[in-house]
């Protein structure tokens, strides 16, 4: 049994890193994860990722927000303190109307952004973890489970014939400074 | 996956939509005869100024859709560049029409009621300032407010202001159009550049004078009240009912079987633009009543105490729950707008709330209120909206037929349209 836990592709080219996923599927080679430095088209579709829940979560944030100054308001100028400004009745729903839409907006921006540091491990301090450094740089990395039953140099062979620059055994799951 | 794509199909135009476009044309024009035989003229009159403007505002839609999609160098758009380039070619005609029938409106009297109940003789459109004698110190008709504006509301300097505007838009929509046919046979950047270069200039006018083609169109039919956000919000109804019929049309030729390139990637497009547009068109909609609402001052007040009138409050706000919440609801959703079924039905609401809103903007302070509620859009309304809605079917699919290819085939950026994916 060998120690190694990842087997990391390297490609220089997206095409040819395209191409790498094509084969090991094609070989029922189940593709751990893949980093590139840049979006790549169709990549999503190609690898079956799921549509990103962030939406949903922005819509929750923007309801709460909502709700949350829209009583506010209510509480300070119905119930606590009525000021009478211009005649108008005191709940004066079109009056809430702006400050209501700003916090739906704010609470939506800063809720989403949290829940995606949140998912990503993303927060001030945080050293990034990467599976190989030269992802964020011009590497296109194919990551592979190495717990599979496909011996590895088979999925070795593959990732060479495709075109892959470099092909690493890696022990570790990340290379970061954590 | 469809490898292969005709481009030198061309549309017929035939069959069923053919035959219904011209039976709706002879409804709409019966229901313009009675309406004037049952002495409802005035009512009638501002029904035509509400579909003609209608009907000018969506071909209008179509030349800024093409300048936006030259100025920002937009690929995606190609596929359907056809569907705005036909209701270009009709822009000159529903042009024509709409200074016919303001015209019209403006020469032809009859004897109304006037505010204060007395009989008088006026113009059936715009009498609130084309009326005779309101700018004359001496006459009994005498108005301070519109002899203070007659420097710009003048019938004179009002035509010439509707043909500058409405002919500007037609010629750079027609170089436009003309640039792509060209395009069509010889290929290469140079229409291309020309296009572009059309577009900004088309831009540039039009951000200038859309908003005074609302105030002239539509402010001005109550022209002792105002409001700077007039135009904007008109010009927020125009685009979204434009796009909506874009994508209804291409919808339409869709299921005909005719631009097979389009995926729904273009019309996932299409109703991002519909959702935002309608959103942008709350946000105006809503910033002009709060402002009034807010500020109380009773010569801006006086325009909503007229949408408030039991006969009125109903529609206006069926109006802004239409064309809000029915994008809101509906088109927010990536899948929904994926679905084509669900997208044609919000498309033709939106058609529909949309001219809701021309309603709302031109009746209250037009004809008032009728006996009750539900006899505000009555058999006139139905009809002439039913009229000018076969007069554009039957128009826009003539022009779309003139074209010989449903796609501008030698557009530079026609590849990436049709691998266009989101």
């Amino acid at each position: 049994m060998s120690s190694t836990k990842y087997i990391l592709g390297l490609f220089d080219d997206p095409d040819d890193m395209m191409h790498g996923i094509d084969k090991l599927q094609k070989n029922s080679i189940p593709i751990y994860d893949v980093y590139t430095p840049m979006p790549i088209h169709g990549i999503e579709a190609k690898l079956g990722i799921k549509d990103s829940r962030l939406g949903y979560a922005a819509f929750m944030f923007g309801c709460l927000g909502g709700t949350v100054i829209f009583s506010m308001v209510y509480y300070f100028l119905v119930h606590d303190w009525p000021i009478n400004i211009g005649g108008k009745p005191n709940f004066a729903i079109p009056d809430f109307i702006p400050p209501t839409f700003e916090w739906t907006v704010l609470f939506a921006a800063f809720g989403m952004s949290f829940t995606f540091f949140y998912a990503t491990h993303l927060f001030p301090g945080r050293a990034p973890r990467v599976m190989d450094l030269r992802a964020t740089n011009d590497r296109f990395v194919i990551a592979i489970d190495a717990k599979g039953n496909v011996p590895h140099e088979d999925i070795t062979n593959l990732l060479k014939e495709a075109g892959a620059v470099e092909v690493k055994h890696n022990d570790r799951k990340y290379v970061s400074y954590e | 996956m469809k490898t292969h794509n005709s481009f030198d199909e061309r549309f017929e135009f035939t069959g069923n939509i053919k035959t219904w476009s011209l039976i709706a044309i002879v409804i709409g024009i019966l229901v313009i005869a009675l309406g004037f035989i049952t002495n409802q003229g005035e009512r009638t009159f501002d029904n035509l100024l509400l579909m003609g403007y209608y009907f000018t505002c969506v071909c209008i839609a179509g030349v800024f859709f093409c300048a936006i999609q030259y100025v920002a160098q937009a690929g995606w758009s190609v596929a359907i560049l056809r569907i705005p380039h036909a209701f270009i070619k009709v822009l000159p005609y529903a042009a024509a029409i709409l200074i016919a029938i303001i015209v019209a409106g403006l020469f032809l009297t009859h004897t109304g009621v006037s505010e204060e109940g007395k009989e008088v003789v006026v113009p059936y459109l715009y009498k609130t300032w084309a009326a005779k004698g309101l700018t004359n110190t001496g006459s009994e008709n005498y108005d301070a407010i519109i002899a203070g504006k007659s420097g710009y509301l003048n019938i004179p300097f009002f035509l010439a202001r509707m043909i500058i505007f409405l002919g500007s838009y037609s010629l750079l929509g027609w170089l436009l159009v003309k640039y792509s046919n060209n395009e069509d046979s010889l290929g290469g950047m140079f229409n291309y550049d020309k296009s572009f270069k059309v577009a900004c200039l088309f831009l540039v006018i039009f951000g200038f004078t859309i908003p005074l083609f609302a105030f002239d169109a539509i402010m001005s039919l109550e022209a002792h009240w105002f409001s700077t956000m007039f135009g904007w919000y008109n010009f927020a109804a125009l685009w979204v009912s434009g796009l909506s019929v874009i994508t209804l049309v291409t919808i339409y030729l869709r299921d005909k079987g005719y631009l097979s390139w389009i995926t729904e990637d273009h019309l996932h497009n299409m109703g991002q633009l519909i959702f935002g547009f309608s959103v942008f068109w709350t946000y105006l909609w809503f910033a002009q009543f709060l402002l009034t609402y807010y500020a109380n001052i009773p010569e801006e007040t006086e325009y909503f105490y007229k949408r408030w009138e039991p006969q009125f409050k109903i529609w206006f706000w069926l109006n802004i729950v239409i064309n809000f919440a029915t994008p809101l609801l509906v088109l927010m959703s990536r899948d929904s707008k994926r679905m084509i079924p669900i997208l044609k039905t919000a498309c033709i609401i939106l058609i529909l709330g949309h001219w809701l809103d021309y309603f709302i903007m031109i009746m209250p302070g037009t004809v008032g209120p009728q006996s009750s509620w539900a006899t505000e859009i009555g058999w006139i309304e139905a009809g002439v909206f039913i009229g000018f809605a076969g007069l554009f079917t039957f128009m826009i699919f003539t022009a779309l037929s003139t074209f010989t290819s449903l796609i501008p085939k030698k557009h530079p950026l026609l590849e990436e349209s049709l691998h266009h994916h989101i």
